[in-house]
């Protein structure tokens, strides 16, 4: 048995194709099984081919499948594109209504199903996808009641109508494909039942940030990083808080340096070319030494490049972005979980070291839905870092030292609204009260104050995360959503006898070069894989001291995602030509 | 009414201002008007830009934040909705204001942020040197444009009457009762309160000069056909004088701050809130992932 089968559905954009993938992937996920859904899509609202895939499996997935064992078509261009996806044989739903036509030499078992007609006879041109979940849920063997719970659930806002409508679509479509004798033509395997939950990485990381005690948030629209805005501004005004749809992302990470500088906490999240706008405000929080949380959601650059496609080509920006030397903690989740925690963390790691945290995300991991099993919130606690205490502010004869020397780097902060603690934040070099300073020995102690604050850091539990690596003769090292298509190329390897291991680097910079180099060391072969095209995180490395004879890249940077089989592929290259 | 002192506002610093800036009579107005209302020090907070006027926090001993050039509005309402028990103040330039952040100036009024916000509007760029600003008159040369200033100014007050702004005021740094007396109503106007002040550069404007505003201004305060209470009537007057003003131009008493116009948000300031979630509500937020 397969380890998982794929389910695709595509048409036109603007005809509901994410939200019939949604419905098949949620009533799937209910039953019990992991799901992975991503989507093709373009930057265009209505028109144009669009497709959204359910991969399925027993045990967690998060990447692509090479094939799909179901094809649903609503438009030719549907069948054109994508039927080679298709094993011989493999059932190919088309609305009858296209008079679909195979491409040459497709071998893949064209059904026609009327599904606009169905549709129209329910009652409802709308409906029409569902007569396709119905009809796709037969061919896996299904259970109907699921879907029809669900849609029920769904639809009942809309009223008792526009649920038996879609119910009804249901039943029509499953009844179509059993009469065709087509009933459980593709078996799951059996499901592994628990509390599971059907999330983007955005969803948790907005959920993570929520969690973090983070109140405020500022952001300009912008693919892929919207959603965080929309669902912190659904939660928000719950817990007393606001988001800000600003002018430009200069405004959203300004706004979220004063809001962090008055003891709030608050972020942004933001693209590439947004991304790029914020470096100056960045600059700012670093020199003031103001917490700030910037939440990157990658796609592909420069300049607006391809904003519907994934790559993790924002890296070096992330850590060496803007002018003058600033301090910046960069870290990368690759799992909605991940997300979450690093939603999370970001704060504590904000308001400790009193920097800009910039969180690494990327399109595919922003996007694409995924099965979580838990959210952690008890693993995680809120800390605020060094705040000067009323009592110490009362005692001072002086003016408060907001940026004192101390051994760490880090200076406890006042507050505003803190009686005696009024002092001076500026992106100006400053003294020790905060007062502007151009002294030559002034600028060498703050500098290096500000650097050696961030020092522990490259030795953070956590830091990076191994799977694998003890008998390993070829490592993989990877950040970001790739972990998933990395992970599963170690499974396929392991099975072809080949010992791989994987290390995913969770935190960019400071570059934790010690347990880089550690899990390193018995590593025959260090194959470092990223979806970009200069080998971003290898530069870091090697900045870091990690690089020698045993290096190689993987660079994926067409916008697909990356797949398993190509991680497989650059193994078994390393392998023939080099002898692991 | 606690015990205030123009002590308690001063700070230690020598300014970098030159002698006879007009900037000198702003920040002495704000200390005199912040003092008259008994407001403690650190229950203020002001956000300055870049330039000569954006010095201000260096010369005042209110928490202060100093910002990138032209972010002082985001950045000012950052904090206040961080803490809106403060006194917010955004203070910069006519560079800082209505040139790389014009933007943002629309944007604040017609959000309508509980912030105050003092222009010190000297029509040139002084800490560069004397290049035109977008206040600068049509004609005037400087090094930057020898051959004159071929763009048209910018017209802040009715910029600011178009947009939607709830306060709108004009003072003169040489003014002092007047321009206390214009930001001790902002203070106290509920909503973003645009007060620009006609504050003179003698180092590298030799147009715009105290004896030219002196000849040329006309108070509004002191005219007994004006009031400000009308939108309209309010641009027709500034427009009519090409923004040759002073004094309270427009006043709206409907106005509604943004922060008190977005859904749910917190009444107390969230700095000192606790902001752990409850594992219920944590729990009830997941569950819609099903």
């Amino acid at each position: 048995m397969p380890k998982s089968l794929a389910w695709m559905i595509g048409g036109d954009q603007g005809e509901g194709i994410d939200a019939t993938g949604d419905v098949f992937g949620r009533v799937l996920s209910r039953l019990g099984y992991c799901i992975y859904g991503y989507r093709h899509f373009s930057s265009r609202i209505k028109g144009g081919h669009t497709n959204f895939t359910v991969r399925i499996a027993a045990d967690r997935v998060l990447a692509p499948q090479a094939n799909v064992e179901v094809l649903v078509a609503l438009t030719q261009e549907t069948i054109d594109r994508n039927a080679h996806l298709l094993l011989p044989g493999a059932p190919l739903l088309a609305d009858s209504q296209l008079k679909p036509v195979l491409p040459d030499g497709c071998e893949a078992r064209l059904v026609e199903i009327p599904l606009t007609q169905i549709a129209r006879e329910v009652g409802a041109a709308v409906v029409r996808n569902m007569v396709a979940v119905g009809g796709s849920a037969a061919l896996f063997g299904l259970p109907l009641e699921a879907f029809e719970a669900y849609a029920r659930e769904k639809f009942e806002r809309k009223g008792e109508t526009v649920a038996l409508q879609n119910v009804e679509a249901l039943r029509r479509g499953h009844a179509f494909i059993e009469e065709l004798g087509l009933m459980g033509r593709f078996a799951l395997p059996a499901p592994r039942p628990r509390e599971r939950y059907l999330m983007t990485g955005n969803d948790s990381l907005a959920l993570g940030a929520l969690a973090a005690g983070c109140r405020i948030m500022a952001a300009y629209p912008i693919t892929p990083a919207t959603d965080i805005m929309e669902n912190l501004a659904g939660l928000f005004p719950r817990f007393g808080g606001a988001v800000c749809q600003m002018e430009d992302e200069l405004a959203a990470i300004t706004l979220v340096i004063g809001a962090n500088y008055a003891g709030a906490r608050a972020m942004t999240a933001t693209s590439g070319p947004g991304f790029s706008l914020m470096q100056e405000g960045i600059g700012l929080a670093s020199m003031a030494e103001i917490p700030a949380v910037v939440v990157d959601t990658q796609r592909v650059g420069p300049s607006t490049g391809m904003p519907t496609k994934n790559e993790q080509s924002d890296l070096l920006a992330a850590v060496f972005g803007g002018h003058g030397e600033g301090q910046r903690i960069v870290i990368a989740p690759g799992t909605a979980v991940q997300a979450f925690a690093d939603g999370f963390e970001a704060f504590n790691l904000a308001d400790r070291y009193q920097c800009p945290v910039i969180v690494l995300s990327d399109l595919a991991l922003a996007q694409w839905l995924q099965s979580v099993e838990a959210l952690p919130p008890e693993g995680h606690a809120i800390d605020r870092g060094a705040i000067v205490a009323q009592e110490e502010l009362d005692r001072l004869t002086g003016e408060f030292e907001r940026y004192r020397l101390t051994e760490d780097g880090i200076s406890p902060r006042a507050l505003p609204g803190m009686p005696k603690g009024q002092f001076l934040a500026t992106g100006v070099e400053h003294a020790s009260s905060g007062k502007v300073s151009e002294a030559p020995q002034n600028r060498i102690a703050q500098m290096e104050k500000r650097s050696r604050k961030l020092d522990p850091l490259r030795a953070r539990p956590g830091a990076i995360e191994t799977s694998h690596t003890d008998d390993a003769e070829v490592v993989i090292v990877c950040f970001g959503s790739i972990v998933g298509a990395v992970d599963e190329a170690v499974e396929l390897l392991r099975q072809d006898g080949v010992r791989a291991g994987r290390v995913q680097v969770r935190q960019l910079w400071p570059m934790p070069d010690v347990p880089l180099a550690a899990a390193l060391r018995g590593a025959g072969k260090v194959l470092v894989a990223e979806q970009n095209a200069t080998g971003e995180m290898r530069q870091l490395m090697r900045i870091a001291g990690l690089e020698d004879d045993r290096y190689r890249s993987l660079l994926h940077f067409d916008g697909t995602l990356l797949s398993p089989q190509r991680v497989v592929a650059a193994v078994q290259e390393l392998s023939v030509k080099e002898g692991v | 009414m606690e015990t205030v002192t123009l002590q308690d506002y001063k700070t230690s610093e020598k300014s970098w201002w030159c002698p006879g800036c007009g900037d000198f009579g702003v920040l002495a107005a704000l200390q005199k008007t912040l003092v008259k209302l008994g407001i403690p020090p650190h229950r203020v907070a002001i956000v300055a830009g870049i330039g000569c006027s954006g010095k201000m926090g260096n010369y005042i001993n209110s928490y202060n934040i100093h910002v990138v050039h032209g972010r002082t509005l985001p950045s000012a309402l950052g904090v206040k909705l961080a803490n809106r028990d403060l006194l917010v103040i955004a203070a910069g330039g006519d560079g800082d204001g209505f040139a790389i952040g014009m933007n943002h100036f629309v944007h604040a009024v017609r959000r309508n942020i509980g912030v105050k916000y003092i222009v010190m509007d000297n029509h040139i760029y002084g800490l560069t040197k004397g290049q035109n600003s977008p206040t600068s008159d049509h004609g005037q040369k400087v090094k930057a444009a020898p051959f004159g200033n071929v763009e048209s100014p910018v017209r802040p007050l009715s910029l600011a009457l178009t947009a939607g702004a709830t306060y709108v005021a004009q003072g003169f740094s040489s003014n002092q009762a007047q321009l206390a007396r214009l930001i001790e109503g902002a203070i106290a106007h509920p909503g973003f309160a645009f007060v620009n002040v006609l504050s003179p550069c003698v180092t590298y404007n030799k147009i715009n000069t105290y004896d030219f505003y002196k000849q040329m201004l006309h108070d509004l305060d002191e005219d007994p056909e004006y009031e400000p209470d009308s939108r309209g009537r309010a641009i027709a007057a500034v427009l009519e004088r090409e923004e040759l003003v002073t004094g309270l131009i427009y006043h709206d008493p409907g106005s509604v701050a943004y922060e008190d116009a977005l859904p749910g948000f917190a009444e107390e300031p969230l700095a000192g809130r606790d902001i752990a979630l409850e594992e219920a509500d944590f729990l009830e937020l997941l569950a819609s992932y099903r």
